[in-house]
């Protein structure tokens, strides 16, 4: 049982919580494996996304997996104008209550929006990415992905390299990862690593070599071409040279190491095309994971129904 | 009238003392004085509070707050005498505008409104507005708070040219390319939360600048709402090398640290940002040793349509006049920080010194501005019953010592406890 009408981030989602969203994902996983795109879970359910940044993979990921389990869905793109001209996130919320909409999946580019929204809708809410703060389904599809290769958490070394000052990615990883036990890594340049990240439980190397050393999951965060423009590193081939990860480096890790990254990827510079391309690579299963994660986490937050 | 009984904080001592006020005016102290008047056994009297740093939004944003709420605000606070900074709309860069905000507050007739002009035209930091005809009509002091002025020569010129009309410059300190688009501090809550930081430096930098403006031209200048430990060094350096440099804080930075925003909660969300608990320290140090002239509240009123929106598009600002009193009674006379002289001092005494305004001291022949309070009183903060139009605090459910009695305003009372 999940504690929360909403999944706003892992931050406060226990442990038990992952677990169980994890195993429910198992099951999923196999029913998509057969082609089985037609459950049931969520028949006679509406879910909106409701985007207010750019995003394919993400919002598709999420209304497949609610068209998959049977939920009527609906697509809102918000331009980022329209979030400072026009009606309130609040507001927009209440109409889709009105309609008896659901679910909502939210994107935003403001951190705590959706903790805002989920205050004051009826509707479960969905982080599906919100500014600095969170990405909660990535790092679930992560930790299935780590989970189906490894079994266990228990002292996993998981080596974080990319824009970590940016990325909600790498934190939700983090706080659900120190929960389940496993050891986190980080690595970049200065200019994109925030403070605090030490005081959260992740280890900030002082090399490359250092993060990958011995670890069990290399992972590379997307570089956005506006961090190089804000001056945060000079170029993209120095940063590639000085803080990518090849083939070279992985010798560092574990041989039984995987390659992870939540994309798009940024060929030749988080990760050489080599790597990304590799056998031990778990991009492309990653994607479909996703898939199997948010199909769990949509219908665990309906099963709360009834059951108050 | 007689202020009888009360522990009167006198500037060496709080004694038990009889209060004469005749007119507008402390006629008489004494031991014992025959007459009627306010039985003030139990509570403590205080120099009227002073706060040189408010937002009374108007003229132009008076669904924010007024004038007259503003000024009722300000006395069930204890307030006697306030200074409006100049963001309103129109901004107060004109005689015509300080004028308005003078004669509006004479026109309430409950606390003492003094207007603040803005340095330069529109507070745009480029060029200096009416500074001569402002003060003709009463500005007490100049600021372009809400931002710095940018431009180090404008400043420059600008604190010469003030110091032709006794005017000093408040300046806010922000160097605005540092922060970059930050709604709080930088630090472990900002990356926790996602919350994009400011880092100490954007304060610092703008501070280490103006100090440097004063000692090249050996004119005063005063620092607005301090927050970092790291300001509080500059500033203490500067006033042990003989700048003529003053310095405010206000109660949330002496008195909380940022984890409070890791709620989302966008009341806490404020400019400069609430910062850590090394900073909340330092604050609380400088007050003590003096490198901290003043306490203010920065009192910043908005309206819930301004706050219940997401973080990053929340205006920046608290609610902060009917609680400043309390808080400093809470946080630093019951923990033994501050003597009750001493932050009679910094509310009313000090702001009174640097602006050159009456009051600020309980003495024969000074205005007749009180504060009585009780001060081993307790109560819950509840915004609801703010008398301010701005109901933004963060600090709803905070258990608070210290409530204001009677607030006198040249020898009349403006506030009595329902």
């Amino acid at each position: 049982m999940l504690k929360h009408k909403d999944l706003l981030g892992l931050y406060d989602t226990s442990a038990e919580e992952i677990c169980e969203i994890l195993s429910t994902a198992v099951n999923m996983k196999k029913l998509l494996l057969q082609n089985i795109k037609k459950l049931p879970h969520l028949q006679g359910k509406t879910a909106t996304t409701l985007f207010y940044e750019n995003s394919t993979r993400t919002r598709v990921s999420f209304e497949l997996a609610a068209k998959y389990l049977g939920a009527g869905t609906v697509n809102i793109s918000a331009s980022s104008s329209s979030v400072q001209k026009g009606e309130t996130l609040i507001d927009t919320g209440k109409t889709l209550d009105a309609m008896k909409n659901d679910i909502i999946i939210i994107r935003h580019p403001m951190g705590g929006a959706p903790r805002l929204l989920a205050k004051n809708v009826r509707a479960h809410v969905v982080n599906g990415g919100d500014g600095m703060y969170e990405h909660p389904t990535q790092a679930l599809l992560d930790f299935y992905t780590m989970q189906e290769t490894f079994g266990s958490f228990n002292g996993l070394k998981v080596a974080i390299l990319g824009d970590i000052k940016h990325s909600r990615v790498a934190k939700s990883n983090l706080f659900g990862l120190t929960k389940l036990g496993a050891e986190v890594r980080m690595y970049a340049p200065q200019t994109l690593i925030p403070k605090g990240m030490d005081a959260m439980g992740a280890k900030i190397a002082k090399r490359r070599e250092e993060a990958i050393d011995g670890a069990d999951v290399v992972m590379g965060l997307r570089i956005q071409l506006e961090r190089q423009q804000g001056g945060q590193f000079p170029s993209l081939s120095e940063y590639s040279e000085f803080f990518g990860v090849n083939r070279e480096l992985m010798r560092y890790a574990s041989p039984r190491a995987i390659v992870m990254h939540p994309g798009p990827v940024n060929r030749g510079v988080e990760l050489t095309s080599s790597l990304i391309d590799a056998d031990n690579s778990k991009i492309e299963e990653q994607v479909l994971n996703g898939i199997a994660v948010r199909m769990a986490v949509l219908f665990l937050l309906t099963q709360r129904e009834g059951q108050v | 009238m007689i202020i009888k009984n009360g522990n009167v904080v006198l500037r060496d001592g709080v004694k038990k003392q009889d209060i004469r006020i005749e007119g507008n005016v402390i006629a008489e102290i004494a031991d014992h004085i025959e007459g009627e008047g306010i039985d003030a056994a139990g509570l403590t009297v205080f120099p009227g509070l002073i706060d040189m740093h408010v937002h009374f939004r108007e003229p132009g944003y008076e669904y924010k707050e007024d004038i007259e709420s503003g000024s009722r605000a300000a006395v069930k606070g204890g307030f006697t005498q306030v200074c409006c900074m100049p963001n309103t709309s129109p901004v107060c860069d004109n005689a015509a505008v300080a004028y308005f905000i003078r004669h509006r507050g004479e026109d309430v007739g409950l606390v003492k409104v003094h207007p603040i002009g803005a340095i330069t035209k529109g507070e745009n930091g480029e060029q200096l507005a009416d500074i001569g005809g402002m003060k003709k009509q009463g500005v007490v002091a100049l600021s372009d708070d809400g931002k710095s002025v940018a431009n180090s020569k404008v400043m420059r010129f600008a604190m010469e040219y003030a110091s032709n009309f006794g005017l000093t410059c408040l300046c806010h300190c922000e160097d605005k390319e540092l922060v970059d688009g930050g709604v709080v501090n930088e630090g472990y809550s900002s990356t926790l939360t996602g919350l994009k930081g400011i880092p100490r430096a954007a304060e610092d930098i703008m501070i280490a600048r103006d100090i440097c403006l004063a000692q090249s031209l050996d004119l005063p200048v005063h620092i607005c709402h301090v927050s970092t430990y790291s300001g509080v060094q500059l500033i203490r350096a500067a006033k042990q090398n003989g700048v003529k440099v003053t310095a405010e804080t206000c109660p949330h930075y002496y008195a909380v640290t940022d984890s409070i925003i890791e709620s989302f909660d966008s009341n806490t969300k404020v400019n400069p940002p609430i910062r850590e608990e090394i900073d909340r320290l330092a604050i609380v140090e400088g007050l003590k040793d003096g490198t901290l002239d003043c306490i203010v509240t920065d009192h910043a009123p908005h309206h819930v349509n301004d706050k219940n929106v997401e973080y990053n598009m929340a205006a920046f600002g608290i609610s902060g006049i009917e609680t400043s009193f309390s808080f400093a009674i809470t946080y630093l006379y019951r923990t033994g920080a501050l003597t009750l002289c001493e932050i009679a001092d910094k509310m009313s005494g000090a702001p009174a010194r640097i602006l050159g305004l009456e009051g600020g001291e309980i003495a024969v022949g000074k205005a007749a501005d009180l504060t009585i309070a009780n001060l081993e009183e307790s109560y819950v903060v509840d915004s609801e019953k703010f008398v301010s139009k701005g109901k933004n605090t963060p600090f709803n459910g905070y258990e608070l010592y210290g409530v204001v009695k009677y607030t006198v305003v040249d020898g009349k009372i403006k506030y009595r406890e329902a």
